[in-house]
């Protein structure tokens, strides 16, 4: 009995002391202050150097907040209960939160810096005219491979996947839209479509692709693939740039049967208490020589035209990572499809799963 | 009746616990379940529920929570009896929970490295003369690193039921002529049935629900319940049949309570 | 009844402590690699321990971890020890498993379920999202763990002995502080590492009910896992188990000193 009390006592006052030393820690950051900006983004998808440059020049304290996937991000500023000045899903949740009015319209007069981002970004399905959303980063999504491990062989198409030489190879995303996309672009259907029957039919041919997948996995795809655990992956562009800067041996290609074509895009959620801030922050991100720092960072595709003058040659002039435009007409972007049909795609997806067995 | 009274002051927060962080967040898993997608009122989730694909998912759940729970058990028994023979048994044990608070996620990418083709496991393979072997992305792999999760789950209840045997039983056992495994089934292994069962229970139930690992260590190749529910609320945002799985999985572990709870303890 | 442990009893709990500290052991290796993955191992670095230390932000992320796990575990444990007691003095069969059951829900839902249906209940509530409502939810998934460790201590405990006490004068109190609550430390102890384990170890729960800057490491280290989990994680992980290991041998050996009979062992 005694050593429970004495054991109990002990945690409260380590608990006191840790307490005193957080609130402690949390003033001398100025994270207690007023005049605060809640950033929700990924996990490290920001040069840090940039936030203390940001709190610098405004005087305003960042407050940087993390997610790990748009569906979570969404309930989280649905509930409300708490503030986020400034949050980067993508663009198919953006189609959303727009619909279910979950975002503060911007200010463009405040943003003089958005006329930096590059034409062929702006104006887009998902948000007409900009209204709440400017990109972030944008890119691909497409396939890695090891050309060393498939004794030189190229691949160039998503037909290629269903080559017998690439048993037991191939890691997938656990993402159905990405897995159902592959299935529906490798028959030449458009990644939006709701066709119950070519649904069906691309469910079918991706099932026989099940003695070529090795896994179906998530981020960690990156990981196995950089160590040559598997010779192929499905992968998007940002992902596979930086596998391709740790294994130098692998390569990237957008599938000529066409793929799509994503935004990450920063909004202000409709929780915002600061929105002041969050424009002065927007702003400040799409400075050409900001943009230009947080792409060497992140290693992702800038939308920023201005910023690729800053950046090194071999990284504009890569075809992999900035597609022309010729090509990029020939991509699709995300559409909402709406709950029903996704989850019509979600289904598949998990027979799909569960046919592996 | 002074007695009763204070016994109902004490049992407030308890009781509070259970209205307010169970039996509503039960009421409201079952007020969901009952619609559909688009927000309608409706009974298709538990029509879906008994197609094959969920049908097949609970059973191969359930067959993993089993493999899991039995192996678990069988490698948590001997070893909780065995630390309960060694010197700083106590020291030994906390030493066994230590592991459990570094991060799962962290444990699981170092399983992947160990486990994968060049890791430390096949090299080791390699050197005994076995060769390189695919063990990332196994029914195997998946076991192991479920087992490593539960095992300290399973030795604690087991440990502190041997702990308190009474040496004397096994001994006067002993002494009438009863050979070791004798009285291990007669007499040790009844006295410590309700530590056996708390670790059964604290193991198989969350084991049925697993999602993490589903993915990272057996890559999609097992899908649970938990792996389901996951995509159903975080994915198609679909919690209306989330919540029926949820509802079936409480349904499920009432059953289990009822069978287990029944059979009479031994002494 | 200390026997000497056989070679082989000892070789398998080696076996057992060595597979329990291998991905740990792992972790802390590669958080000396100079490359940036913990896959190829390039050369020896203490670059991640010292950008740890100019991480202001991290370390309030670490201290946060630590103060809920610790005041979610205590509290946790005393409601859970109150409730144990009152589930023990049901009388009846079939009220102690309704009871017991509806312990266990949150044991059984996945940690999704449990997440988003504690944030409805907390925006309902109008509580703001931070520290407390990720102290309370903590503090609510860990009490069943709690009660399932103590119940089969208390469930073995010879009613005799009670009534022992009752007669020879003992107040209710004092039957609980003096007579059940010695006999059920270890029970106790189990239950307060369990519910420190979950603590540690939830992401989901935590996911949803925090807000408004609050964050805890589990959380940090998920939302990484988009861009790579950087290998100073791996370095704070390998500082916390190094501080944690010197925190539990410290603790017993004290502990060892002031009661020579050890923890575990009734008084």
């Amino acid at each position: 009995m005694k050593k429970l009390v004495q054991l109990f006592m002990a945690i409260v006052i380590v608990s006191v002391v840790l307490l005193a030393i957080i609130s402690g820690l949390n003033s001398s950051e100025g994270y207690s202050g007023d005049n605060t900006l809640t950033i929700y983004n990924w996990g490290d998808y920001i040069d840090e150097e940039l936030l203390s440059q940001f709190e610098e020049q405004t005087g305003i304290k960042v407050i940087y907040a993390t997610f790990d996937s748009n569906e979570a991000m969404l309930t989280k500023i649905k509930q409300g209960g708490t503030t986020y000045d400034v949050a980067v899903p993508s663009e198919y949740t953006i189609d959303q939160m727009r619909k279910e009015h979950l975002l503060i319209p911007l200010d463009h007069s405040k943003l003089p810096n958005m006329k930096y981002i590059d034409e062929r970004f702006m104006d887009l399905p998902f948000d007409p005219e900009n209204k709440y959303s400017i990109p972030y980063f944008w890119g691909t999504v497409g396939i890695v491979y090891n050309p060393s491990m498939l004794d030189g062989k190229r691949i160039t198409s998503w037909a290629d996947l269903w080559d017998e030489d690439l048993r037991n190879q191939i890691l997938l995303i656990d993402g159905a839209r990405e897995v159902m996309g592959m299935g529906l672009n490798s028959l030449h259907y458009s990644l939006n479509d709701t066709n119950d029957a070519h649904l069906r039919e691309a469910k079918e041919k991706l099932d026989t692709l099940t003695p070529n997948i090795k896994a179906i996995v998530g981020d960690e795809s990156k990981l196995l693939l950089a160590n040559e655990e598997a010779a192929v992956g499905l992968a998007w562009s940002g992902d596979a740039s930086e596998i391709m800067y740790e294994n130098e041996k692998l390569d990237y290609v957008v599938p000529k049967e066409g793929s799509n074509l994503w935004f990450d895009n920063m909004v202000i959620p409709k929780t915002a208490k600061n929105v002041e801030a969050a424009h002065q922050f927007i702003n400040f991100m799409l400075d050409p020589k900001v943009a230009a720092q947080n792409t060497e960072y992140v290693s992702y595709s800038t939308p920023n035209k201005e910023a690729l003058k800053y950046l090194p040659e071999e990284i504009v002039k890569d075809e992999r990572f900035y597609p022309s435009p010729a090509l990029t007409e020939k991509l699709e972007v995300y559409e909402n499809l709406g709950k029903q049909n996704l989850a019509r795609y979600n289904e598949l997806f998990l027979e799909f799963k569960m046919h592996r067995k | 009746m002074q007695n009763k009274f204070t016994r109902n002051v004490f049992f407030i927060p308890y009781a509070l616990w259970i209205a307010l962080f169970v039996i509503a967040p039960l009421l409201l898993i079952l007020y969901y379940s009952f619609f559909d997608i688009e927000g309608n009122f409706s009974l298709i989730n538990y029509r879906k529920f008994f197609t094959p694909v969920y049908l097949k998912m609970t059973l191969s759940s359930f067959w993993y929570a089993f493999l899991i729970t039995l192996i678990s058990l069988l490698v948590a028994y001997p070893t909780a009896y065995l630390l309960t023979k060694t010197k700083h048994k106590q020291l030994w044990l906390l030493l066994i929970i230590v592991p459990s608070w570094i991060n799962l996620l962290l444990k699981a990418y170092a399983f992947i490295g160990i486990f994968g083709t060049y890791g430390v496991a096949n090299s080791f393979l390699e050197v005994i003369g076995i060769g390189t072997q695919q063990i990332l992305f196994t029914d195997f792999s998946f076991i192991f690193v479920s087992v490593y999760i539960f095992i300290p789950f399973m030795i604690l209840p087991i440990f502190n039921a041997l702990d308190e045997l009474n040496p004397a039983l096994v001994y006067a056992a002993k002494d009438l002529g009863a050979s070791g495994w004798v009285t291990f089934h007669r007499v040790i292994f009844p006295l410590t049935i309700d530590g056996v069962k708390s670790g059964c229970q604290v193991v198989f139930i969350p084991a049925l629900s697993l999602f993490m690992l589903t993915r990272l260590i057996a890559g999609n190749r097992v899908i649970t319940l938990g792996t389901a529910i996951e995509q159903h609320f975080l994915v198609t945002q679909d919690w209306g049949m989330g919540s029926t799985i949820a509802v079936f999985l409480v349904i499920i572990m009432f059953l289990i309570m009822l069978v287990t709870g029944k059979r009479k303890r031994g002494v | 009844m200390r026997e000497n442990l056989s070679p082989g009893s000892k070789l398998l709990l080696v076996v057992i402590f060595f597979i329990l500290y291998a991905p740990i052991f792992y972790l802390i290796f590669y958080s000396f690699n100079s490359g940036g993955n913990m896959i190829n191992f390039e050369s020896f670095t203490l670059d991640w321990y010292r950008e740890l230390f100019h991480d202001t932000r991290l370390l309030i992320i670490v201290l946060n971890t630590l103060v809920i796990a610790l005041l979610s575990a205590l509290i946790s444990t005393i409601i859970g020890v109150i409730g144990a007691l009152v589930i023990r003095d049901f009388r009846s069969r079939q009220a102690k498993n309704t009871i017991l059951s509806l312990n266990n829900v949150l044991i059984v839902s996945p940690d999704v379920i449990i997440g988003a249906s504690f944030l409805i209940l907390f925006t309902m509530a109008g509580i703001k999202l931070g520290f407390y409502s990720v102290l309370l939810s903590h503090i609510a998934f860990s009490i069943p763990i709690v009660v399932l460790m103590v119940l089969p201590k208390l469930q073995e405990m010879s009613p005799t002995l009670i009534d022992a006490a009752r007669d020879l004068g003992a107040s209710r109190f004092d039957v609980v502080t003096k007579v059940i609550l010695p006999y059920i430390t270890p029970g106790i102890f189990a239950g307060f590492f369990m519910a420190l384990t979950y603590s540690l170890d939830d992401f989901a729960v935590t996911f949803f009910v925090t807000g408004n800057g609050f964050s805890t490491l589990s959380v940090e280290i998920y939302s990484l896992a988009r861009q790579g989990i950087s290998l100073n994680i791996n370095a704070l992980s390998a500082l916390l188990f190094v501080f944690t290991l010197v925190l539990v041998i410290v603790y017993y050996f004290i502990t060892q000193r002031n009661k020579p009979s050890g923890m575990g062992v009734k008084r």
